[in-house]
């Protein structure tokens, strides 16, 4: 079985994120860029499944432009066996994202498909549920547990009440929470190894998806900033403080 | 006019506080506005949409496969009821965000999330990069407007009103691919972190489990909600229902205190929307007192003593 993991060059998570005084984005010049660290742990957990033999292949697919193949190559190095890049400038929305998705699956034959429970950039939570659906077959978002049997996955799912456990039958989507593992550290002559690897670049355009009902965005501006607070000296004068402002 | 759609929140037998919440921004929108109820017993459910103020119509299906909500049973259903609309609601919630999307690739849509904001019908604005910048995001004429609405922006919509109720049965496929097995909630009965007044947190440096307890304790005293930090869950001292933060919960109470918690970046965004934040740290550089609007710098394990003989 085959498993694709969604692999999202982003912003660092450590990054303070700058809007630009232009309102046309974020500030990203020279910025640290990573993988998207829910995508980490997708491959993370990928890896896991291949080393039970339970998966046979694991295939790192970032779609973007050349910059991506540094994510890929630290996928490589993680223990990915192949890299595809989808080449092209265009942010693509989740929607078209999980079409070029859709598009890989129909080409790989995966039992699984990997990817994070959001991009931390866009925050869209959304790509994994769409390819899932224009796939129709199971999703598990927010898993912290996979457990896989045969043609079934048991999937543990972090939800706003607690713990969801459902099972969901093969192939399937999976998205991953941040408790699902914590993924390896890359060592030196695995990044050797990497440039080995094969990695292939397909133009978005030889995969003819649609790239319809897009959503603009045109204004970026930096959140509302709370006013400056004060410090106090005590337990007692921060339970008066509070009582003054009425909050006790 | 607008036609909006939401898709009800509910366990079974109780609508959630979120539905409420998205009705106020669909009335922020402006249009005719529907509340959809799939459950296994939709009755009940579907008289706590109707008495919502601002509801024009409450749809109400009944199937023994909604007695979870699973988002591939019902996304099918919704989109095929969401096609006559404009605009199709949920919240962003767990619920919502698993769901929605499925609902917004059947229509061929991209789904707007978390709308902090309605600037006109079919714009808005929403959080991006952890909430360090907030986008315009608008939705051309010819589009379904899907959406997860962040529900620390809206407040709850008021009750008193008695909306038609009409029954319908399912159309769509239902798929038996997915399969409910258990939900375990651990948070006992504990105010609800999303609707309570006062959150009390604590972070990695309670230390522990059972040094939580102090947490447990003062929260009970103020009648508070008890939540966490990230490396608090990780290290195993409460549940993962209780994070607070980009990828836990958003949360907007009127009082916030954080202790031992140091205000990384990813849990500062799930508290933004708090009216008076109180941070305890023993460290007077800790990234949390730039955004506290009262600040102690102090040993945890003495001051909450302290505050409790104070109060
Ligand atoms: C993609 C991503 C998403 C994330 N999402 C979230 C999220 O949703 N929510 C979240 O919280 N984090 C999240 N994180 C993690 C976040 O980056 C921080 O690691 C985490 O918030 C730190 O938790 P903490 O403040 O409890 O621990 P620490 O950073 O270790 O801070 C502990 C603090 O306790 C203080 N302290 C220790 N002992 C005492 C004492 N006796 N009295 C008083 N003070 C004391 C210390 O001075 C320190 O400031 C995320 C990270 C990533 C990469
Ligand atoms: N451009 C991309 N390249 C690779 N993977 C992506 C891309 N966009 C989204 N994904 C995957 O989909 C997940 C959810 O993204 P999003 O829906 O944008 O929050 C990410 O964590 C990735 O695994």
């Amino acid at each position: 079985m085959k498993i694709l993991v969604g692999i999202k060059r982003v912003i660092d998570f450590n990054v303070r994120v700058r809007v630009k005084p232009d309102g046309s984005g974020v500030d990203l010049d020279g910025a640290k860029m990573s993988i998207n660290p829910f995508d980490e742990i997708a491959l993370e957990e990928a890896l896991r499944l291949r080393e039970a033999g339970k998966a046979s292949e694991v295939i790192v697919i970032s779609i973007g432009p050349n910059a991506c193949q540094q994510q890929l190559r630290t996928g490589l190095a993680m223990g990915a066996d192949r890299a595809i890049q989808v080449d092209t400038e265009e942010k693509l929305q989740p929607l078209a994202a999980a079409r070029v998705f859709l598009a890989l699956v129909e080409k790989e034959q995966p039992g699984l498909v990997i990817v994070g429970k959001q991009a931390i950039d866009d925050d869209n939570s959304q790509t994994g549920q769409m390819l899932a659906a224009l796939w129709n077959r199971p999703q598990a978002t927010f898993a912290s547990e996979v457990v896989l049997e045969d043609q079934v996955a048991r999937v543990t799912r972090e939800v706003d009440a607690g713990l969801e456990t459902i099972e969901i039958d093969l192939p399937a989507v999976i998205t991953t929470d941040l408790r699902l593992n914590e993924p390896r550290f890359v060592k030196l002559p695995d990044i050797m190894k990497a440039k080995r690897k094969p990695l292939e670049v397909i133009p978005l355009a030889d995969l003819a998806i649609t790239n319809d009902n897009k959503l603009t965005i045109d204004h970026y501006a930096p959140p509302a900033s709370r006013e400056k607070g004060i410090m106090v000296d005590s337990a007692e004068a921060l339970v008066a403080e509070l009582k003054n402002r009425g909050l006790l | 006019m607008n036609k909006i759609l939401i898709i009800s929140e509910h366990n079974g037998s109780e609508l959630s506080n979120s539905t409420a919440k998205c009705v106020s921004c669909a009335i922020e929108t402006g249009g005719s506005v529907h509340i959809l109820v799939l459950a296994a017993d939709a009755a009940d459910i579907a008289a706590q949409a109707a008495a919502l103020n601002g509801v024009d119509e409450v749809i109400s299906i009944n199937h023994p496969n909604y007695s979870h909500a699973m988002a591939a049973t019902l996304a099918p259903e919704i989109a095929a009821v969401g096609a006559d609309y404009s605009h199709v609601y949920g919240p962003s919630s767990t619920y919502g965000r698993d769901l929605m999307p499925r609902v917004a690739a059947l229509l061929g849509v991209n789904q707007v999330a978390d709308i902090m904001t309605v600037k006109g019908s079919r714009s808005f604005q929403r959080p991006v990069y952890a909430g360090n910048a907030i986008i315009d995001v608008s939705v051309a004429e010819e589009m379904t407007v899907v959406a997860t609405i962040r529900l620390a922006s809206w407040a709850a919509a008021s009750g008193g009103n008695n909306a038609t109720i009409s029954s319908r049965e399912t159309t769509a496929e239902m798929p038996t691919h997915s399969r409910f097995i258990d939900l375990k909630t651990e948070g006992g009965d504990l105010p609800d972190l999303q609707s309570a007044k006062r959150v009390i947190s604590g972070g990695r440096g309670l230390g522990s489990e059972e040094n939580f307890k102090i947490i447990y304790a003062l929260a009970s005293k103020l009648g508070a909600g008890v939540g966490a930090s990230r490396a608090a869950v990780d290290a195993g001292y409460v549940p993962n229902d209780m994070q607070v933060g980009q990828t836990g919960k958003i949360i907007s109470p009127d009082l916030y205190m954080a202790f031992g918690i140091s205000g990384a970046i990813q849990h500062i965004t799930g508290i933004k929307d708090a009216g008076t934040i109180v941070a305890i740290n023993k460290d007077a550089e800790a990234p949390i007192f730039e955004v506290a609007d009262i600040g102690l710098v102090g040993d945890l394990f003495t001051v909450i003593p302290e505050i409790e003989a104070a109060i």
